[in-house]
């Protein structure tokens, strides 16, 4: 056992001449110990990726070369307070239909979780109804809505009111489209939310229940800190949706960002391609956005449930350039 | 206080009383019929095969499991029921005479289990928070003790369990036998009338068997009343006040353990410690 050992010592001590291999002195191999493996060829992986990168060229190389996308009024359209209004149209109303929806949907999966026969059944249909109609139908039923009903008002049921609203007062644009998303993203939380309590382990309701854990305490800080882990990722994915479901409100008359980019396409017809990437690359930072804050958030759930937390981007460049310093210095080593 | 009556602990409450409890899972007879009465300060430990209700039986004393018929009372307070009727005809003792069953609040539920300390086979710590905040939550949630005051006391039993060094850590960096340990601190920081185990070791590897049953003899040794589950035939001797053993939900035997363990007298009893020891 110590022989090669010894010789692999002997070898790794050489002159460095003498340790490049060579094929056509095999009097002198390396001990098995001491040799590094060589990596699998893989050509076929060398094809694809070259076909792949033909192809990522052609499509970048199009997308800046060729007229018709006319990029020079991109720029002039990018900033453009008009633009940055709807901008602003979409950001508010996403901001409060997620916020809205969620507290909604975490309501509506309570419901269904409860002991209750009668706030399970109304639950499942309301999940059900706002899942089946067209987020559009939503919308614009709401839209008309005042001509429904030309009031609302607040008191006994059935009974004298207390407080009354001229509808037609009450829903602004805004108003509509805040509702109408938030009553379609509220169904659609529900089930995320639902799913993630029911993803957190029945023995953490029992440890809580044995403990005599007050009920509210068990569900805002056992149960449900557990269950943002599984909801967070599904329910960022809904939050993408809904910053995109946000462009059908240009049909309740708001001019959100797709909105404005619409209405000025229709002005200036000649610039509806910029016009329409200007909209592309708003939707796509706002998406990024998201996604970063996302990492951010799924990290945090995460402590406890792994044993070391994922890095961050930064960390990573860190350990990946040190991992290359390191390999290099054993390169130059050899 | 010797005789194993219900009546004549009237003076003296038990520290767990079982009445004729029965429980089904749908059409499957869990518990039968079963009577038990633990003393202050004893340690009990129940054997049976897997399947004979011995873990069922534990979650009915802390009403994890609602009971079909029969009471299970802890230090003369009956668990998760109360009596509705004329106090005068109920006798002294809350556990005897008549009157109808009512159904307590979840939240009165909640602070009668918060008396009775649980121990699970699976640990169940809480895995989002670090390990002193598992041992102090309960204390603050239930308005016992202030913040500080719980923190102190979880780092005190931590200490005791032997793992003053890892209050910051979160359960899933600790071995099995370390998480049980906290589980152990965790159930004593709501200072309970009595701790009820359930397989306490069965889901440990062998080698941290040892380090949970020293934790659980201190207990034992220290005069707090147990209820112990276990399959560790030898620890049940070396502990034990009462050894009582199940099987198809009923009691079949109990008594000493020098008795049930090394002169059993019913066959089931023999047959199940010829297959474990």
């Amino acid at each position: 056992m110590s022989e090669p050992a010894g010789v692999a010592v002997s070898s790794g001590s050489a002159p460095p001449a003498e340790t490049i291999p060579r094929p056509d002195t095999p009097a002198a191999p390396k001990p098995l110990a001491a040799q590094r493996v060589l990596p699998l060829r893989r050509p076929g992986r060398w094809i694809i990726t070259a076909v792949v990168l033909v192809l990522v060229a052609q499509i970048t190389h199009g997308l800046v070369t060729n007229p018709f996308y006319q990029w020079d009024r991109f720029r002039y359209w990018f900033l453009r307070p008009t633009v940055l209004d709807g901008l602003l149209v979409t950001l508010e109303v996403t901001a409060f239909s997620a916020v809205l929806g969620l507290l909604g949907g975490i309501l509506i999966a309570l419901g269904r979780l409860s002991g209750s026969p009668v706030l399970r059944a109304v639950s499942w249909v309301y999940t059900w109804l706002f899942r089946s109609v067209p987020l559009i139908v939503v919308l614009i039923f709401l839209y008309n809505f005042s001509a429904l009903y030309q009031t609302l008002s607040l008191g006994v049921p059935f009974g004298p009111a207390f407080f009354t609203f001229d509808e037609s007062r009450l829903a602004t644009d805004m108003a509509v489209a805040v509702v109408g998303l938030s009553l379609n993203e509220a169904a659609y939380a529900s089930e995320v939310v639902r799913g993630g309590i029911l993803s957190v382990d029945q023995g953490q309701h029992e440890a809580a229940a044995a403990l005599g854990l007050p009920q509210s305490y068990q569900f805002t800080r056992i149960v449900f800190p557990q269950a943002l882990r599984s909801i967070t990722p599904n329910y960022v994915n809904q939050l993408i949706g809904l910053i995109k479901g946000t462009s059908l409100v240009f049909y309740v008359s708001l001019l959100d960002l797709f909105g404005s980019v619409q209405t000025m396409g229709s002005t200036y017809p000649g610039d509806i391609v910029p016009l329409l990437l200007v909209a592309t690359v708003w939707y796509l930072i706002l998406t990024s956005a998201v996604s970063v804050v996302q990492f951010y958030v799924e990290r945090y759930f995460a402590r406890g449930a792994t044993r070391t937390l994922p890095p961050t981007p930064l960390q990573k460049l860190r350990t990946g350039l040190r991992d290359l310093r390191e390999r290099a210095r054993r390169e130059a080593a050899v | 206080m010797s005789t194993d009556t219900a009546g004549t602990l009237a003076a003296s409450p038990a520290a767990v009383e079982v009445h004729d409890v029965h429980k089904w899972y749908g059409t499957h007879r869990v518990l039968d019929g079963i009577d038990l009465i633990v003393r202050p300060g004893e340690v009990t430990v129940i054997l049976g095969p897997s399947g004979s209700g011995k873990s069922t039986l534990l979650r009915v004393i802390n009403h994890l499991e609602k009971p079909e018929g029969g009471y299970v009372s802890v230090n003369g307070e009956l668990i998760g029921v109360r009596r509705q009727g004329d106090r005068r005809k109920m006798g002294v003792s809350p556990t005897e005479g008549r009157g109808r069953l009512k159904e307590l609040s979840e939240r009165a539920i909640l602070a009668q289990r918060s008396r009775i300390g649980f121990v699970f086979q699976n640990f169940n710590l809480f895995p989002h928070l670090t390990v002193l905040d598992n041992v102090a939550a309960a204390p603050v949630a239930t308005g016992k003790l202030s913040k500080p005051e719980a923190q102190e006391l979880a780092r005190e039993l931590l200490g005791r369990v032997g793992l003053a060094a890892k209050t910051g850590a979160y359960p899933r960096q600790l071995s099995g036998g370390q998480q049980q340990r906290v589980a152990i601190a965790r159930a004593l920081a709501l200072r309970p009338g009595v701790i009820l185990f359930d397989e306490p070791t069965s889901a440990l590897d062998p080698e941290l068997v040892g380090e949970v049953l020293a934790v659980i003899r201190d207990l034992a040794t220290s005069g707090t009343t147990l209820v112990i589950v276990t399959h560790e035939i030898g620890f049940a001797r070396e502990i034990a006040d009462r050894v009582v053993f199940i099987d198809g939900g009923k009691i079949v035997e109990q008594g000493p353990p020098a008795e049930v363990l090394d002169h059993p007298q019913h066959e089931r009893t023999r047959d199940f410690l010829s297959k474990v020891l």
